[in-house]
């Protein structure tokens, strides 16, 4: 990034978790990575000074789901398009699942995928290979050649392996080359037809249900092929709160295996589906009061280690319909920070701690060097101002999705000016 | 994040009948009592009542029905509507249509009511909350969530044979977890005071948390269920349910679960027995009991066109009010 220029960002709070630095300080950047931090090098004439006074200056975020839908999907969103919702987010590294059409199951779809996200140079895109052929979940794909075309991970986006004999092959195979699983914990059979969490709710409504099962059921399986085969394994978007102390458990058995949840698990749960609302059709399903109580808590305590958006953005008729015909998922790249925030004031965790599983924390599992602020680190940075109040608006919205329940809903936190590689590339 | 009932206008006045759920005793009694008014219609040597002189209504079923969609259909005639009947499951999803666009369309047509049946849960809201102001829509059945005509059908039976709701027991057995029928009936009879209401079924029939979810006591025993009972209502057990992972065979099920004579016998001695139609005879009941002296099958049939223009005028009646008040706030 020769073209970035020298900036010096002044007067900002200054967090680095993987540092553990928080104080107000000055940070220098040229070209494209972190010079310094406090004061300036002698002679260091910056391009331009931005003014962070009352503001926070941190990594930019790391999102391990994050769908752009591209290539193949453009009716919903385009790599362009949620470029720019995850640049005006302060997320400049996002992994997007490999259920694009066609599937991320070969290297040249990688790397289309990488051209076209470097020529718009808005947010690093960073694809997630699949583990079998079309996801069909039968031949396992060249895991190799999809690691080096630059798959961080490889997964089966929202299609699980239903054969436990290809799973475990698929595991082992990616452990020859220290490739990380990303796995949806969902019983493909257990979850067939289900549209809501199999609870109070789902029965009042009469909305075919996916059982807690559906997920421990997953998890169990999983966790013990892992060990079996010393594949490393991350469990994409936890629900329930049985599924997260199994996880724990694993964990402490020294099992390699982590774990990320949905930012919107920690705020919805099943009552939110009282009026049918189609931005709350989600896989996985919003659960229990309880199971959400349960995520914030073991998020709290390090079981998870990273939240994400899991965006899913969508075009306006996938969710006009009766809410079972409606296609799951929400638009969430938007909402990172001000949920992410919420989660501070209502006491899971401190600043450092939300911005660390936002950056350090998701990095640690896609072993990138990413996520801090380092002299020499890559120049990733957010800088938000923490009580700045907006309500989200379809005439504001960025994403090519407006599908979210958040809409209209008074939010605090909004980010200020986001930088990939030493470049603003997002500035209110 | 609460909402205002969808199926309520400002004043609080029926608009949409969609779901028993949110809607108060007074509002459930007002249509049991207005329901009662109708049943004289039929005795009258011209069956009509002018009441809806003018409006159209458009039967739209998206799943086939016989029974329902033909007492909808007199209740509509009987109110002097105009009435289209479209089986939309041969005709425009299978073009490709969406359920928007056939909305849209009658709606150009200056359709006032819909009368909307379909397979998905839900699906009565989702046109609800889509169609043009000044049209009304009423849930015929919307997969396994409401059915909130066939509801009120039945608790006008139940109320013409036993007036006092606050004391009776309740039995309702079969197949609750696929059921919008019983899901309305739970909710009608818990909104209207009854105090024992008993689902018996198999755990493979039961929906998760359904006593939690709709303040009923669950059973698996046919005999101890009706045990007291001055209603035992049989729902209608769909034949492809059998032989498979929910139940193993139509013998099991009515050696366990078909009403019988003998195992109606801990009931009370005056109990009523109800289905909604239509029935597996051998399967739910045998036809003793379907033919019997409690049997009050037939009756829900012809209360059902009563209920049926309860509601269908009470909807109307309000979408003229509506927009009577609506001027009347413009010009205040």
């Amino acid at each position: 990034m020769l073209n970035a220029p020298r900036l010096s960002i002044r007067h900002g709070r200054l967090i680095d978790p993987a540092s553990g630095h928080d104080a107000v300080a000055d940070i220098h950047l040229a070209e494209g990575r972190v010079l310094a931090i406090g004061a300036a090098p002698s002679g260091f004439q910056p391009d331009r000074t931005l003014d962070a006074r009352g503001q926070v200056v941190c990594p930019g975020f790391v999102d391990l789901c994050a769908r752009v839908r591209e290539p193949g999907l453009e009716q919903k969103a385009t790599i362009a398009s949620e470029g720019r919702a995850a640049a005006a987010s302060g997320v400049t590294t996002l992994c997007c699942p490999p259920d694009t059409r066609p599937v991320i199951d070969n290297p040249a779809v990688a790397r289309l995928i990488h051209q076209i996200s470097k020529r718009h140079g808005l947010t690093r895109v960073l694809p997630i290979g699949a583990m079998t052929v079309g996801l069909e979940g039968q031949s396992i794909t060249e895991m190799a050649a999809l690691k080096l075309a630059g798959c961080p991970a490889l997964g089966q986006a929202d299609r699980p392996i239903r054969d436990t004999q290809v799973q475990r092959r698929a595991l082992e195979y990616a452990a020859t080359f220290g490739l990380t699983l990303f796995l949806l914990p969902l019983d493909p059979e257990l979850s067939a037809g289900g549209c809501a969490h199999e609870g109070v709710v789902s029965t009042r409504l009469g909305l075919p249900g996916i059982p807690e099962a559906a997920e421990t059921v997953a998890v169990a399986r999983d966790l013990a092929l892992a060990e079996q085969t010393g594949a490393r394994i991350h469990f994409r978007g936890l629900s329930t709160a049985r599924g997260v102390e199994m996880l724990a458990e694993a964990r402490a058995r020294g099992v390699r295996a982590s774990g990320d949840v949905a930012l919107h698990q920690l705020f919805l749960s099943e009552h939110d589906l009282e009026r049918f609302d189609a931005n709350c059709h989600l896989v996985p399903p919003l659960r229990t009061p309880a199971d959400r109580d349960a995520l914030r808590a073991a998020l709290a305590e390090g079981v998870l280690t990273a939240v994400c958006s899991d965006h899913q953005p969508h075009d306006p008729d996938a969710k006009l319909g009766p809410f079972p015909e409606t296609a799951p998922g929400l638009s969430g790249l938007e909402t990172v920070l001000p949920l992410a925030l919420r989660l501070v004031e209502e006491g899971v965790f401190d600043l450092m701690g939300m911005i660390e599983r936002l950056t350090v924390g998701p990095a640690a599992i896609l072993e990138r060097d990413l996520g801090r602020l380092a002299p020499g680190a890559a120049a990733d940075l957010c800088v938000f101002d923490p009580e700045a109040l907006w309500t989200p608006s379809p005439a504001t919205w960025i994403s090519q999705g407006h599908n979210t329940p958040f809409m209209g809903h008074e939010l605090r936190g909004r980010v200020s000016w986001t930088l990939l590689g030493g470049r603003i590339v997002f500035e209110r | 994040m609460t909402t205002p009932n969808p199926q309520l206008d400002a004043q609080g006045r029926l608009k949409h009948f969609l779901t028993i759920d949110g809607l108060s005793r007074e509002l459930l009694i007002e249509i049991l009592d207005q329901a009662e008014g109708f049943l004289g219609v039929a005795q009258q040597a011209v069956k009509k009542v002018p009441l809806c002189r003018g409006k159209v209504v458009a039967n739209l079923f998206f799943e086939t029905s016989t029974r329902t969609r033909t007492t909808f259909e007199l209740a509509a005639k009987r109110l002097s509507a105009d009435v289209l009947n479209l089986n939309i499951s041969t005709s425009s999803t299978a073009k490709g249509e969406t359920l928007l666009d056939t909305l849209r369309n009658l709606e150009a047509m200056h359709v006032d009511m819909f009368v909307v049946r379909h397979a998905e849960s839900g699906t009565a809201h989702f046109m609800a909350a889509h169609a043009a102001p000044h049209v009304s829509i009423v849930n015929a059945g919307d997969g396994r969530h409401a059915h909130p005509t066939q509801a009120m059908l039945d608790m006008l039976t139940i109320r013409r044979h036993k007036p006092d709701f606050d004391q009776l027991s309740v039995a309702i057995v079969g197949d609750i977890l696929h059921s919008r029928v019983a899901r309305s009936q739970m909710l009608a009879l818990r909104t209207l005071g009854v105090p024992d209401v008993r689902i018996i079924a198999p755990r493979t029939l039961l929906p998760t948390r359904v006593e939690e979810a709709f303040g009923v006591r669950a059973y698996h025993d046919l005999s101890e269920g009706v045990r007291d009972a001055d209603v035992v209502i049989m729902l209608r057990i769909q034949r492809e349910r059998m032989n498979s992972a929910l139940l193993p065979s139509e013998h099991e099920y009515f050696q366990l679960f078909g009403l019988t004579e003998e195992r109606l016998s801990t009931a009370r001695p005056d109990a009523i027995v109800m289905h909604p139609g239509p029935i597996n005879r051998g399967v739910e009941m045998d036809s003793q009991v379907a033919d019997g002296r409690r049997s009050v099958i037939l009756e829900q049939v012809t209360n059902g066109i009563a209920v049926r223009m309860a509601v269908m005028s009470m909807c109307l009646g309000n979408q003229h009010l509506g927009s009577q008040s609506q001027e009347e706030a413009t010009h205040a």
